[in-house]
């Protein structure tokens, strides 16, 4: 299995598609990457030799962000909209769906499992609650 | 979509000339407004804008970090009373 960019393991596949199991490169990048670096993508990843490959991972290098780079700069956009307060950092800080989507059913990606939360009845249990909280 | 940027950002003319107007005389008073749909411009860092929210003005100072955004994204339009606290009210009702 070949390594590309530290520890990238793109299987038996043709390189194309090995290519998008890297974070940060789909389909559109990873047939750019083969053009731009005179390799079939019809290839098979296990077939590359030395030479491609150091090609290759120059290339991601250089015109890419991939992996922890990319996950570092998506993480600091959204410090960024939470730092400022902005209506769409609430929403990331609530875990809520930031592009307006509906919310009453549905946005579950954002939400998680079901959680059920109903009127606590009774002064004792309310008091319980309040202080729990 | 976004807006195209052969158009420029777009900000309310009036609240452009107030902004001017404080800058050319250099104070800072929060500025009123109810122009939410304005894009903050690199002028207005520093100033303290008092944004309507419907109801009342919610005061925030731009930052720089803010150009770009709208202003009514920092003045909230609702506000969230949390689900499931039981209130005298609704269990009376019981």
């Amino acid at each position: 299995m070949p390594r590309i960019f530290g520890v990238e393991i793109p299987g038996r596949k043709r390189t194309e598609y090995a290519l998008c199991s890297i974070y940060g490169i789909g389909l559109t990048l990873a047939r750019e990457i083969c053009e731009k670096s005179g390799i079939d993508p019809a290839k098979k990843a296990d077939a590359l030799n030395d030479e491609e490959l150091s090609q290759i991972s120059k290339l991601l290098q250089t015109e890419y962000r991939t992996e922890g780079d990319l996950r570092r700069e998506i993480s600091g956009n959204i410090r960024r909209l939470i730092s400022i307060n902005s209506y769409r950092g609430s929403r990331h800080r609530r875990g809520l769906p930031v592009r307006g989507q509906r919310t009453q059913t549905n946005a579950r990606t954002r939400k998680g499992p079901r959680k059920t939360v109903g009127a606590v009845r009774g002064k004792e249990a309310r008091a319980a609650a309040k202080s729990g909280k | 979509m976004a807006r195209s940027i052969k158009k420029g950002p777009f900000v309310d003319q009036h609240l452009i000339d107030k902004v001017e107007r404080m800058n050319a005389t250099g104070q800072k008073r929060p500025i009123k407004t109810w122009s939410r749909r304005s894009m903050i411009l690199p002028d207005f860092v520093g100033h303290t804008m008092a944004i309507h929210n419907g109801k009342t003005f919610i005061s925030v100072f731009v930052t720089e970090n803010m150009v770009g955004h709208r202003l009514g994204e920092f003045a909230m339009t609702r506000a969230f009373r949390r689900h499931g606290a039981a209130t005298d009210k609704t269990v009376s009702l019981k």
